[in-house]
């Protein structure tokens, strides 16, 4: 009995799941409630966390609880310190979970939530989640060495330099791709201009208090600083009102684009203590509770989803984003399904801290499929809300228009009826004077968390305050990316440069450090300002780059795990990460080259710039460009995007071809060649 | 369980335990100067945003 118990409830487990499935898929018409998505995405998460990373964990890898981690070896009590498990996975999720997982599924949601649903789940499963884990696995072989560096001993010397390279690149447009969400929300914004400006000085208040008053006492100054930052919410509601204080807060995309660039300069050269950390602090904890708030709110609300399962936007024809289900949808959802940049954090500080080899399965797959629900929440939330008032602020003022009449008037003729009264009556709900084109994501997600939250606390009263703290939930974290961002950039820019140019190596000195700081600032600064000016929003074009770019690290840092299965002669279970890679290549390499070579405008970038060439001889002028010079600029631009999609194919191909090369010399010997640190034995626990 | 979790909210911000430093510094190196709390606080604050690791998107 006591086998056969738990097994049935497996079973049962999985047939709720099909059931929950099943359901999403066939419902035509009617609206269902959004726990159908919640519970299959709950059953699949369990049962692929029993059966699938256990089998990866004891069969796959061959974890050994006997084996010494770094964190015993080098214990320092610093940056090498045996966690606790449960401990560690709270410094992993918090890590790892960004704006890539709120933003990416509410993007998706243009084709209806079905096809978001299967990929963020398929994906967690047999890749994502893979890849965290076999990444954490690796990194704690070999003292907590970093990505970069794994492939550079796994792989050779050359596609290590590349990767390094590929890193930054991914850096950049993921500054740059996070900054455009916070310029779209705040754009003629002053409530919401107002908050997160004000979120500076309760920042540098906070960390006066922690250097100077009283030294490292985060969890009080944390409640006071939380505190100011919901009075910080309500009194930007006043200055929204106020005929003095709203102008002084309002501005549109290109002024925002300057200050975000100043301040991330800014920032990012100041002392940590000073800006940066209390700032990151806050950002942490609200992040944390407002995605348990958020999982609270779903779970006791049931909202019905509105999005219908599919729509026709699945043929490529959508507004939000262009490109058809494949190759698009997969990369357009990257984080929670699979993120490259988690093999960054999960060969960073996480397998310095793992107490033993056997939490790798819990930290590094069950971390991953947490950050999957925080995505599944975050298409939730995009479903239940009206479609047409979906569209409105996703699609661009190019297509529909600047005014409620003429975005309801087109929106409905897409097939989403609905009226200019709604769109208008959304915008007063939520303390804006409008919604349209408010294309990113995050402005979309706070009116479904709104949507949701208003009917737990404060009813439609409190709509406007939950939309504002939505928006400074994703602002504040955004905010804190871009800065910690920018610094890491200027690292690892100082590090290749230095590789050249020696002095450039030297961290402390004033005239590299400002230099490095001023190109990282400059190469997101321009993506940024490239895609505040477009006007078909930007999204368009740098969130396909940058799901390229995520999806392609992924892609290496399988390759690598895919390396070291087979040089630890376990290659009968390296179609674990082989299966992953070839798809993410298969998706990456397939949308890389159409956003180069498509023929369509309106996904290549080539076949784009020369439709405008071809204007430009014939001495016309089309939008957005206001003249011949605009004109040249966006054809530049252009050939910038194009470059850097090259770019892109190359590195992976090129690592996908050492990775090969590397798999053929481990094949020809029959001896391990697997480059791990030395095994030592773990004292048993008197 | 409050511990945990108030070890887990530091560690979130990159703070780890400090008795556990103090502890271990007590038991395998009894010759090192211990930091006082205030330091070991600056110290990881500083190590938190010193490298190349960059946080998530």
């Amino acid at each position: 009995m006591k086998t056969v118990l738990p097994k049935l409830g497996w079973v049962a487990l999985a047939l709720l799941g099909a059931v929950s499935l099943g359901v999403l898929a066939l419902s035509r018409g009617e609206s269902i409630s959004a726990l159908w998505i919640v519970t299959a995405a709950l059953s699949v998460y369990l049962i692929a966390y029993r059966y699938y990373s256990l089998f990866i964990a004891s069969k796959v890898v061959g974890l050994d609880s006997n084996r010494m981690t770094p964190a015993v070896r080098y214990n320092d009590g610093l940056d090498y310190v045996p966690t606790n498990k449960y401990v560690l996975f709270g410094h992993h999720f918090a890590a790892i979970a960004g704006a890539g997982p709120l933003v990416g599924p509410v993007l998706a949601a243009q084709m209806g939530y079905l096809p978001g649903v299967l990929w963020i789940l398929a994906g967690v499963v047999f890749a994502g989640a893979v890849q965290d884990f076999m990444v954490l696995f690796i990194s704690t072989r070999r003292d907590g060495r970093s990505l970069g560096d794994l492939i550079k001993s796994e792989l050779g010397p050359i596609p290590g330099v590349i990767a390094l390279f590929g890193a930054f690149m991914i850096m950049v447009i993921i500054l740059a791709v996070l900054a455009l969400i916070v310029v779209k929300a705040l754009t003629n914004s002053p409530w919401g201009t107002f908050t997160v400006a004000a979120t500076i000085p309760i920042a540098v208040l906070m960390g006066l208090y922690m250097r100077y008053v009283r030294p490292g006492r985060i969890g009080e100054i944390s409640v006071v600083g939380f505190i100011l930052l919901m009075g910080a919410i309500l009194l930007g509601g006043q200055v929204a009102q106020s005929e003095t204080w709203a102008p002084m807060f309002t501005f549109d995309g290109k002024q925002l684009t300057w200050m975000l660039i100043g301040y991330g300069f800014v920032a990012s050269v100041l002392p940590v203590w000073l800006l940066l950390a209390p700032r990151d602090y806050l950002s942490t904890f609200l992040k944390i509770g407002t995605i348990l708030g958020l999982a609270l709110g779903i779970f006791f609300v049931a909202p019905d989803l509105q999005m219908p399962a599919l729509t026709k936007f699945v043929d490529g024809s959508g507004p939000v984003w262009s490109g058809s289900l494949f190759p698009f949808l997969f990369i357009t959802i990257a984080c929670g399904a699979v993120s490259g940049f988690h093999a960054l954090i999960a060969s960073g500080t996480t397998p310095k801290l793992l107490e033993n080899e056997t939490h790798a399965r819990l930290i590094g797959y069950g971390g991953m499929l947490m950050e999957s629900f925080v995505a599944i929440m975050a298409l939730v939330a995009a479903s239940v809300i009206d479609p047409g008032v979906y569209f409105a602020m996703n699609s661009p003022a190019a297509l529909i228009g600047t005014t409620a009449v003429e975005a309801a008037h087109t929106i409905s003729q897409w097939g989403f009826v609905v009226t200019p009264d709604v769109l208008l009556q959304t915008a007063v709900d939520v303390g804006e004077k409008t919604i349209i084109s408010r294309a990113g994501g995050a402005p979309t997600l706070a009116v479904g968390m709104a949507h949701i939250l208003q009917q737990v606390i404060g009813g439609k009263t409190m709509m406007a305050f939950w939309y504002h703290f939505a928006i400074l939930f994703e602002a504040l974290f955004i905010l804190t990316a871009v800065d910690a961002g920018t610094r890491a950039g200027r690292f690892m820019l100082q590090d290749l440069l230095g590789t050249f140019v020696p002095s450039f190596k030297r961290t402390e000195s004033l005239v590299p450090n400002l230099a490095a700081t001023g190109l990282c600032v400059t190469a997101w600064g321009y993506f940024l300002y490239q895609g505040v000016i477009d006007p078909l929003g930007g999204i368009n074009t740098l969130w396909p780059l940058f799901g390229v770019a995520n999806q392609m690290l992924a892609a290496v840092a399988l390759v690598l795990a895919t390396v070291v299965l087979v040089k630890m002669k376990r290659q009968r279970f390296a179609w674990v990460t082989a299966m992953p890679t070839v798809w993410l290549l298969a998706c990456t390499l397939t949308a890389g080259w159409m956003k180069v070579f498509a023929e369509s405008p309106k996904v290549g970038f080539l076949s784009h710039a020369a439709k405008f060439s071809a204007a430009a001889e014939r001495g016309e002028v089309l939008a957005p460009a206001k003249s011949i010079d605009q004109m040249q600029a966006v054809i530049f631009n252009d050939y910038v995007d194009a470059t850097l999609c090259a770019f892109f194919i190359f590195v992976v191909l090129s690592i996908t071809f050492f990775g090969i090369r590397a798999i053929m010399q481990a094949l020809k010997t029959d001896k391990l060649t697997v480059r791990e640190s030395e095994y030592t034995e773990l004292a048993v626990k008197a | 369980m409050g511990e945990y979790l108030g070890q887990a909210a530091r560690l979130m911000v990159g703070q780890p335990d400090y008795d556990t430093y103090v502890q271990h510094l007590r038991t395998t190196h009894p010759d090192k100067p211990v930091m006082t709390y205030e330091e070991f606080f600056r110290e990881r604050q500083e190590a938190r945003f010193g490298g190349a690791t960059g946080k998530c998107c």
